[in-house]
This record gives structure tokens, sequence and C-alpha cells, in this order.
């Protein structure tokens, strides 16, 4: 094998998680110290002691450690070393013909669990209403930093470097011809490769515009629709938007927390948004789920984060996207020119306007507004979210696919 | 009982114990740290270093003496006294000097009574430390509800405004009936809000920390080009920076949230509490690195109050004053405080956050009596320097002593 052929290897992947850790695990929750209840009787102070209490009891005596190995290993599972990092990806093939390649970008506090749901609708469409035409080939990757991707050892892996390494990877997978998709970070991911356009990307969809969450400036005001989109931003920026500063300027020093505390670090991953948060809140303190926001969901994805101890690293990708956006600033990327989708979902920190995502993205093909569904939509609503996906793609597959 | 105070009613002695088991624990907790990894840059600009946080646990597990709290507290007159519904824990130091002034200091986050304890020297004994009796204050230090041996709230509502409230009450009850405040950081809005409030007895107050900005910077702001120098921007940004920062974001937003990680990870309440400006963290991260301390923020100092927020298990009601804050900010748009119209003392120290300028001050405070800006110092200015710090308080009260201490 030539020195080239090793470097663009791909490998086969398995989680295995010591039992070492898992009782190390175990045993910090136990050991839990924790703080007096909150003094409101809402979210306005944070994550609600009762729900994280809910949370930990649930974590220590009746979770099954076990269903991360479980629900990965079932799915085929990849490592390439890519830009100097090895990253790993679910890679679903669907059984028709002609399906469409479709790489799928998470975000944080979400990891390739948040998309599991999500494969069997879109790639075996035929077994969740769907017909062979909705088909999709499919690759989830890690984003460096996170899961079982490596971390960066050097500064510089915003999200445009990202996107860079996903187009390679596309291409190693031998797709000519795929489409992306991403909301939260994974958002950030996909609508730096539309502005890079690589040869092969034929369109993207989002389910969070990125742009509005930096600025609003320039975007109309002037409907009620509108006019509620910027309230939504504003409450956002103004309750609970500690995490996204400090991720963005102090990764370091909350990473230390995340590092060592299981509690908060699961306190730290529930703080995201309003909506996920009470629904999340409902799951372990009602018993009340809702959709895929099971506690075995919720406690999978913080698990992950645990085990592979990347508080820190994962932190770091708000502080690249921050630096990112301070060197960008005045300078407009290259234009999109692929056709875009997007999908509001009503549960969403925003829900951004057709007039916004037309206005970031002229070249808009699919807009729509979903019934259900929050910021983790797919994770929520796998089924809702994958029919939004063949909608927002179906007018690109026209031509042989990989 | 020898002292008046000692006597009087509500007022209990207090000793600080701490159990070996917590101590223990700690140290166990300390030493299974999980660590991240290194962060990618060569500087603080991703947060608090590894480097440095390491240096700081291996002192803390095989060097620090864990009894030095116990120790510095108990050599002082401690007290407890229940002010509106909660027990509010104080350290006295009466000057053996008659007509000594009446000083009432408040402490910040992340600081604690502990940041004081070296200025209560120079206040209450200035013979010894280079002044004249007619320097003399008999010295109160507070700890704020949820800091420290304070009760911490188990309601909404104790903001600066309260606190203040409670601290006039805790004057009264001492016998005062003639003293000065003083405060820096959290302390500074305390101090500012018992000026507005103008107990009776309240003669004056001090401040190393420009807490009454947020209308009057907004006012700058607006006015920038037409009225601000090159200097003044400057400091303007400084003050905006302080403002931007995570950690006052989520302690002011949604202190719960991270609170549950200062409670539970001593590294990382560790980190949280280094995490406060640019020069206190040099200044610390030499102490622990190079063996270099400056002034009073020496490794042992540091690690006691990081540690009396440990044991106290005040992670998250300390955070909580941050919430209070933010809170009062908002409503204080709507409903402005009266202004303070008593005699306002300022002290610029050259490390500060932003270095206010005078005409700030005047700004913010009509009756400006003294303003001086001090050779050497930091945010933390009366724990790293404790005799300047002295000496600007007794400069700044001078014209204040007219009346009769207690």
């Amino acid at each position: 094998m030539s020195a080239t052929a090793a470097a663009t290897e791909i490998r086969e992947f398995q989680v295995e998680i010591p039992q070492k850790k898992i009782d190390d695990l175990r045993r910090r929750i136990a050991a839990t110290r924790w703080p007096s209840k909150e003094l409101v009787d809402d979210r306005s102070q944070g994550v609600q002691l009762a729900a994280l209490k809910a949370l930990a009891d649930y974590w220590a005596s009746e979770y099954d450690f076990g269903r991360i190995e479980e629900r990965l290993n079932a799915l085929p599972q990849f490592t390439t070393e890519i830009d100097g990092v090895e990253i790993h990806f679910i890679h679903v093939r669907s059984q028709h013909e002609d399906a469409l390649p479709l790489i799928m970008t998470h975000g944080w506090p979400g990891s390739v669990i948040e998309l599991l749901d999500s494969i069997g609708p879109l790639t075996d469409p035929t077994a969740y209403g769907g017909s062979a035409d909705d088909a999709f080939d499919l690759v989830l990757p890690s984003l460096p930093g996170y899961g079982f991707s490596g971390e960066p050892a050097e500064v510089g892996w915003y999200t445009g470097r990202v996107a860079e390494a996903w187009a390679e990877l596309m291409g190693r997978l031998g797709y000519t011809r795929y489409v992306a998709q991403g909301g939260d970070q994974g958002a950030a991911v996909t609508d730096d490769l539309a502005h890079q356009g690589p040869e092969g990307l034929i369109g993207v969809h989002l389910n969070l515009l990125r742009s509005a969450l930096g600025t609003t400036e320039g975007l109309p005001a002037g409907s009620e629709q509108e006019r509620a989109a910027l309230e939504e931003i504003k409450t956002f920026r103004t309750s609970g938007f500690g995490y996204f500063l400090e991720q963005s300027t102090r990764p370091q020093t909350i990473g230390y927390s995340l590092l060592d505390s299981p509690v908060g670090l699961a306190g730290w991953m529930l703080d995201h948004d309003t909506d996920s948060y009470y629904k999340i809140a409902g799951a372990f303190v009602d018993g009340k789920p809702t959709g895929g926001l099971t506690r075995d969901h919720v406690l999978d994805n913080i698990t992950f984060y645990w085990l592979t101890a990347t508080g820190a690293s994962a932190a770091r990708s708000y502080w690249e996207g921050g630096r990112a956006a301070a060197q960008a600033a005045g300078k407009a990327p290259p234009p999109v020119t692929v056709p875009v989708g997007f999908t509001t979902f009503p549960g969403e920190i925003f829900r951004a306007p057709r007039s916004w995502a037309e206005q970031v993205y002229p070249t808009l093909t699919y807009f729509h507004e979903a019934d259900r569904g929050g910021h983790f939509a797919a994770w929520e609503e796998p089924e809702l979210f994958s029919e939004e996906l063949r909608a927002a793609f179906g007018s690109l597959r026209n031509g042989r696919t990989s | 009982m020898s002292t008046t105070t000692e006597t009087a009613i509500g007022i209990r002695p207090f000793e600080v114990e701490i159990s070996d088991e917590k101590i223990e624990e700690l140290r166990s907790r300390i030493e299974a740290t999980r660590w991240p990894t290194k962060e990618l840059v060569d500087d603080w600009s991703q947060g608090v270093r590894l480097s440095l946080l390491q240096g700081l646990a291996r002192y803390w597990t095989n060097t620090y003496d864990f009894g030095r709290i116990e120790a510095r507290l108990n050599a002082l007159p401690q007290f407890t006294s229940e002010i509106d519904g909660l027990e509010i824990h104080f350290i006295h130091a009466r000057s053996v000097h008659e007509g000594a002034l009446p000083l009432i200091i408040t402490h910040g986050w992340p600081g604690s009574v502990l940041e004081m304890t070296e200025v209560i020297g120079p206040l209450t004994d200035p013979t010894s430390h280079g002044g004249t009796a007619e320097d003399a204050f008999h010295v109160v230090i507070p700890s704020i509800p949820g800091y420290g041996f304070s009760q911490a709230p188990t309601e909404a509502g104790w903001d600066s405004a309260r606190i203040a409230g409670a601290w006039a009450e805790l004057m009264t009850r001492l016998g005062y009936t003639h003293y000065v405040a003083q405060g820096g950081d959290q302390g500074a809005g305390v101090t500012d809000a018992m000026g507005r409030l103008a107990p009776d007895g309240l003669a004056g107050v001090h401040f190393n920390f420009l807490d009454a900005v947020p209308k009057e910077l907004l006012m700058a702001a607006l006015n920038i080009r037409l009225a601000f120098s090159h200097d003044d921007r400057d400091q303007l940004s400084k003050v905006l920076a302080t403002i931007m920062r995570g950690y006052i974001a989520e302690m002011g937003e949604h202190p719960q949230t991270i609170g549950y990680s200062l409670m539970d990870s001593p590294i990382g309440l560790a980190a949280w509490m280094l995490d406060h400006d640019a020069d206190s963290y040099e200044k610390i991260s030499r102490a622990f690195l190079d063996g270099e301390a400056t002034g009073g923020l020496t490794r042992d100092t540091v690690l006691d109050n990081i540690t009396l927020y440990w044991l106290t298990g005040t992670g998250a009601s300390t955070s909580r004053l941050y919430w209070e804050t933010g809170r009062a900010g908002t409503a204080s748009i709507k409903n402005p405080p009266p202004h303070v119209k008593l005699p306002v003392a300022y002290t610029v120290f050259p490390d500060e956050l932003f270095q206010a300028p005078r005409h700030w001050v005047k700004n913010a405070y009509h009756n400006l009596i003294y303003y001086n800006e001090a050779e050497k110092g930091g945010h933390f200015a009366a724990w790293e320097q404790p005799e300047i710090f002295a000496a600007e308080l007794r400069a700044a009260f001078k014209t204040l002593r007219n009346g009769s201490g207690s």
C-alpha cells in the first residue's frame, strides 16, 4: 500500500467502552454534591434542581450503559484521517439504486446520536411510508473534537475547515453528486460548504438560519412573523446565552467542569434553549417524553460526551466560530450557487420566516414550516424531519448519484 | 462578655469549624480530577490554562495547609446576626483608638471576607502601620448573603439594595451612629446602594470600582463621538469587554446551571474563579507557576479563598447575586433609584479592569470629595495591596471624621 493510500484509508470502527470507565461515571454521579434549589419556579435561573436530580436518579439506577455501544455498533462505522484529524463517521448505504448521497452534520450539544433515528426513514423509505425514489445514502460524521472523531491539536478547525474535510470525505467515499444537511453547528458547517461549493455538491438543506443568530441587521422586520422572530432571538440572547458566550471565549475554563463533573456536564448540556429544556425536563420529571427526546436518548447523548471526554474539545468549536467570525468580518464569502432548502420547526430558537431564508439564500428552492419539532428536529421528530429532506431534495434527483 | 457588641441583642460570636471529613473529601476529589486536554493556544485566550490549574491542584493537595481558613478567621472576632430572615456572618474588629471611624467593607465575587483580612491591621491599628491614631477605623466586614458563612437566601429578591438595607441595620445593631462604607466589585454595587439609601448614620462612601455605570455609560456611548476623548473610548471599550464575559452572562442569566459544576468539581470551581480578569490571572499564574507572588495574592491566600467557596458549598448561591444584580439593573431602567447625595470618594487602581476617569465618577456621583490614582494594585486591591488600600481609605475619609464613631 502506498503512503497516500494509507493516508486516505477508510477503516471500520467499533465502539468499545471499558467497564472501568462506566464504574467511574456511576461512582461520580452517586457522589454528586448538589446545590440548593433555584429560587424560582421556572427555567429563569437555569436547569432546575428537580429536573437534574430526576436525570441523575435515572442515570444511576435505571439507565443501561450498554446502550451506546449497542446503538452505534449496530451501524456501519468508519474512521479516516482527513487534514490531520481522524474523522469518525457512520455510513449507511440504501439498498435502493440511485439513492441520493447525503452528508448530515450534528450540532452542540448534540452528536451523531441525535441523528440515529432518521437513518431508517432516510435510507429505507419504503419501510417508513415513502417510496424507493426517496432513498438516501447517508453519511453522518462526528465533528472534530466530538464523539469518536479525533480532537484538533491546533487552532483553526472552524466550520469552514470542517466543510472542506466533509467534501474530501464525500470524495473518498466515491460520491460525485451529493447533498448536505445541518442544524445548529451542523448548519454552520453546511452553510460554509454551500458557500465553498465543492464539486459534487448539488444542494443543501438547513433547519437553522445560522447567520441571523449572529446578526439580524438588514433582515426584514415589517411583518408580524418577522417581528416575532426578532423577539425570539432577543430572548435567546438575554436568557441563557451564557453557554454560548463562555464556549465562544473561554472553552478551556468551562472545560474543566465538563470533564470532571457528570452532573455539571448534564446541566450545561440541558441548558440550551427553552423549548428543548422543557421537553427534556418533562421526560425526566413527569415521564412524558416528546417524540424522540426520551430519557434514554437524552442520556445516550450525555453519556457519549462523558465517556469520550469531549466537553472541552466540543466547546472549542464555539471558540473557533467566534474567531472565524471576527476574521471574516466585513468580507463577504462567495455566494451560494447551489439550491437551498429550509425548514422552520416551530419550537426552534426562532422561527425563521421565509423572507429571511430568501434574503440569506437567494437560491432558496424549498421552504416549509413543519407542524412539530424544535431545535433538535431530527432527534425529536425523525420521520417528519426525513419527510422534509425528501421534499427539499426531491427536485435534485435527476442524475446518477454515485 | 467584655465588649458592648457581644452583648448586643441578636449578635452571637462565631467560630469556623471544618470537619476533617470534608477536607478529606475535597482532597480526594482534587486527586480524582479528570482533566481536559491542553488548550490550543499559548496564552489565556481560551481560558484558564491547563498548566496553571495543574500547578494549583498539585499545590492544593501536596503543600496547602487546609487548617489555614480556620486559623485565619478564628484569629478574628467573628459574629453572626439574623437580619431580614438571614443569618449574616461578619468580622468586627474594633480599634483601640477612641474616636475611630466605623467602616463597613463589602467584598465581591470571586472574593469573600478573606480578601479583606489583611487591611484590618492597617485600618484598626494605624500606629503599627505607619499612620496615626487619627487614622483609625472600627472595621465591619460582612459576608454577602449566599457567600461564605452567611446564610443563602431561599427566595429571590436579595439584590444590592436589600443587602444595603441589611448592612444599615447591622451597623445600627452594632451601635454605630456615624459611619462610612467601602466596596469594589459586587461590594461597589452594595455600597452604591447604601449611598442611594442614605440610612441614618452613613456619612460617606468609598469605591474602588465604578458600579453605578449602566445608565451613565449608556449616555456616554451615545455621545461618544461628540464628547469623549481617545482615552475615554479606550476605557469604554474596556468596560464593554468587561460586561461581555461568559461568566457574567452565565451567572447573570443561569446561575443554577453553572452552580452544579461549581458545587461538584473543585477544579471546575477553581477555574471558574480564576477566570476573572487578565491582570489578576497573570498575577495568580506567576504565583503558582513561577513562585512569584504579587503582594498579597499568594498561592496560599488564593487557595484559602477557593477552599472557602468549596467548603461552604456556595458556588451556586454566590452566582445568584449576579442574577439578582441583572434583574435589579433591568428594573432600575424603568424606576431609577435616587441619586447619591452623600460624599463619595474614589480610588482608581492602575491594574483594575478599567480606569474610570474622574469625570465619569463625578458624573455618577456629584458629591465627589476625593479621587486618586493609586500607584499599584488591581481588581483585588485590598487583597493585593492592603497597605496602599488602607492608606487610600485614610485619605478618602479624613474629612468625614467629624462626629463620634459610636
